[in-house]
């Protein structure tokens, strides 16, 4: 039993104990506790300063925690094993300005142990890989913003690691850039590879996560799918916005009396089932009330987490 | 509108440390450095110069002007190397004897009196029969022989005054045809006093005050010899190499060490630390690259010094190898001390333009250290400057084997690998937040 316990420890990529980290006053993280399967993509979503880089950093063994555990495929975090299985891809751009791509991918191989013909193929793997086969030569200082960031992927990941940490790796990137930094995302999922991914835009979490870990002031306060958390926060609820060309006062004790609301000549109704639409606009057509634009909006994440801190993400 | 410009910019200055000590403190330290090198003169007098005498004539009038040098305020004369604690007393220089320690720079001159030169010590006519003193000196300090052949001429005057008065006197009847008996009488009563006062000055006085009275040259025949640089092309090139190299190398390391806070900086740090590599490894890395530096750029500085200034490298290349591999080494943790120490580029930009043009003026980079007081020749052996312009010095002037290194060389590996250590303990700052 004993056995079977330590070996299933041993191929979860990630397990976070109760971790703590205080910088003076600051609880950067207050007691996070965290499984990650393998193989699969878990994201940290949460605003700036919620905890999520230092979360990171903990896993890569950068920040020494006041208490709890971090273990990388069974191994403490900051151990040689873990740093073996382990790509760390830091939200700066933290590379050799003045080297080239090849250059600096071969000097952030080395670091991992790599060394002729694995070195030689490591690198050509990224470099085809991050999209950059035809600067090879150029000085990441002479590259884009998009190219820079997607070097800085590469270097992280240059060893195949099999738990992979991306730092919001689309921070000041266009969105061309982005799509490219995605799709190389999804590729390094497809091969296998765990990730954790922080971020905190919602539709990349979206796109990208298998499930979603929602911090706010360095804790995880929700977790799950992009379905179970919105199960959990609306349940089967969405919005139903309407426009009328009605006058004001006529509009607002119509969206009243119907339980909505009208916010800057918007009216917000919830509704349970999507039908329930089609009953509204019978009731402003019976009432002579003159629409001329309805949307139905689902809930997102954005909404879960609006509805679970009472702020924006993005504040 | 004005005013407010002038306004922010002190706000700005205040809060720049780095600005601030370039502005305030480094002048002032460059000043009072100067100033103890160059002002401090007139307190202390003519720094004193280190001279052996020999004396081989053992005559009344040699020991007496080897009484008068060592009297002379100017000079440390002495006649025989210092006894070693419970030991017993060395004998006395000879000429041969004297002639090696300037060559292994124990002092930068040496005075021998020859035999017979009590006979005719001085002389007022051209061409008169007598022994020359002979001066035996180190070129690389070319103050020192000028020093004692002034001091020498002094001497005589202020302490052979009854000599010089009956030379004259004897070269005034010659010329003139001779004395009246009375005459005679007179000048050997004006004699007897000038030797009372004399012995009695020997007996009761300073040596500070033996020091006065007017200069005059060529009472004595003296003959200068250098014998240390006599076969050298270039006297003062390795000299002048290895000070100026020293500086810039420390200005180098200095800089590559920073590299450590431009990584830190850029998050590189922190990725190279998440790798394989551990602190001691990275700064160990760091610690070789800039030694490697180093010593790429003494090779190059002596190369050049070799080509342009006629310096005999190729004969020197294993003396010159240790001292450029120990001098690296040592400029090159000092780098990394520097580094780990200070917190930002501009910090460290400040703070080591200060420490290294500090420890390049006291250490004899900029001057030789043999200009400056004694007590700063002897602070300038806290500095890597002092320590590498020795070594140089006794490879590339005094022609000395390598095994005479180990001074040099210990005090420079010993110290940086010292401050490699302190470099590390500093850099746990990196290791984790």
């Amino acid at each position: 039993m004993a056995a079977s316990q330590q070996t299933g420890e041993q191929t979860t990529p990630l397990q976070i104990e109760s971790l703590v980290k205080r910088f003076g006053d600051l609880t950067a993280v207050g007691g996070v506790s965290l499984q990650v399967a393998n193989r699969t993509c878990l994201g940290l979503l949460g605003p700036n300063g919620a905890g999520k880089s230092t979360l990171i950093r903990s896993i890569a063994g950068r920040v020494r925690p006041d208490s709890g555990s971090v273990h990388v495929f069974g191994h403490p975090a900051n151990s040689a094993p873990a740093r073996a299985e382990l790509g760390w891809v830091p939200q700066e751009i933290a590379l050799y300005a003045l080297l080239t791509c090849r250059e600096n991918l071969e000097a952030f191989g080395r670091y991992q142990g790599l060394r002729g013909s694995r070195l030689r193929d490591a690198v050509e793997w990224c470099l085809t890989w991050a999209a950059l086969t035809d600067r090879a030569e150029a000085p990441a200082k002479a590259l884009s913003g998009g190219m820079r960031r997607r070097l800085n992927m590469a270097a992280g990941i240059i060893h195949r690691p099999r738990l992979v940490l991306l730092d919001e790796p689309t921070v000041g990137v266009d969105p061309q850039s982005r799509n490219r930094i995605f799709e190389m995302v999804e590729d390094l999922r497809d091969q296998g590879a765990t990730i954790i991914y922080t971020t905190h835009y919602m539709e990349e979490a979206e796109r990208l996560c298998d499930s979603i870990a929602i911090i706010d002031h360095g804790r995880i306060i929700a977790q799950g799918t992009k379905t179970e958390l919105v199960a959990k926060s609306f349940g089967g609820r969405s919005d139903v916005l309407m426009h009328f060309a009605s006058s004001a006062t006529d509009v607002a004790s119509w969206v009243a009396a119907r339980g909505g609301e009208l916010n800057d000549g918007i009216a917000h109704f919830a509704i349970e089932q999507p039908t329930a639409i089609a009953s509204l606009l019978d009731a402003a057509a019976h009432d002579g009330m003159d629409v001329i634009d309805v949307t139905l909006r689902r809930p997102n994440l954005e909404s879960v987490f609006l509805q679970l801190t009472g702020r924006d993400l993005r504040q | 509108m004005i005013a407010a410009i002038v306004r922010n910019g002190f706000r700005a200055l205040r809060r720049d440390r780095g600005a601030l000590i370039l502005s305030f403190i480094l002048p002032i330290a460059f000043f009072s450095i100067f100033g103890m090198v160059f002002g401090g003169r007139r307190n202390t007098g003519t720094p004193r110069v280190s001279v052996i005498v020999v004396d081989e004539d053992q005559s009344p009038a040699s020991e007496r002007l080897v009484r008068g040098l060592q009297h002379e305020a100017s000079l440390a004369a002495i006649t025989r190397p210092d006894a070693r604690k419970e030991g017993p007393v060395p004998a006395e220089y000879t000429a041969a004897t004297a002639e090696t320690a300037v060559k292994n720079g124990v002092t930068p001159a040496a005075l021998i009196i020859p035999q017979g030169f009590g006979a005719n010590p001085i002389a007022f006519a051209p061409g008169t029969p007598r022994k020359a003193i002979r001066i035996l000196h180190d070129s690389s300090d070319p103050v020192a022989a000028q020093v004692v052949a002034g001091m020498l001429q002094k001497v005589v005057m202020t302490s052979m005054l009854d000599l010089m008065t009956s030379t004259g006197m004897k070269f005034f009847e010659q010329s003139s045809g001779g004395l009246t008996p009375e005459q005679h009488k007179n000048v050997e009563s004006g004699l007897s006093q000038f030797r009372e006062l004399i012995e009695r000055r020997d007996r009761d006085e300073s040596p500070s005050a033996a020091t006065s009275g007017a200069g005059s040259d060529g009472l004595v025949a003296v003959e200068v010899r250098d014998v240390v640089g006599e076969k050298k092309r270039s006297p003062m090139i390795a000299f002048y190499a290895a000070g100026v190299g020293v500086m810039f190398l420390l200005f180098t390391a200095s800089g590559a060490g920073g590299s450590l806070l431009d990584e830190a900086e850029s998050g590189a740090l922190d990725r190279v630390l998440s790798s394989r590599i551990s602190m001691t490894m990275l700064l160990a890395g760091k610690m070789a690259y800039c030694t490697l530096l180093a010593c790429l750029q003494l090779t190059l500085m002596f190369l050049w010094g070799a080509a342009v200034f006629h310096l005999d490298l190729f004969t020197h290349l294993p003396g010159f190898f240790v001292m450029t591999i120990a001098t690296s080494f040592a400029v090159a943790s000092f780098g990394m001390l520097l580094a780990s120490v200070a917190r930002t580029r501009a910090q460290l930009s400040a703070v080591s333009t200060l420490i290294i043009l500090t420890m390049s003026a006291v250490g004899g980079s900029m001057f030789p250290r043999f200009l400056m007081p004694e007590t700063m020749q002897k602070a300038g052996l806290l500095t890597f400057n002092a320590w590498a312009i020795d070594g140089y010095t006794k490879v590339f002037w005094r022609d000395e084997p390598v095994s005479h290194l180990a001074p040099q060389v210990a005090v420079l590996i010993g110290s940086g690998l010292a401050l490699f250590l302190v470099a590390r303990r500093f850099a746990r700052k990196w290791e984790y937040v």
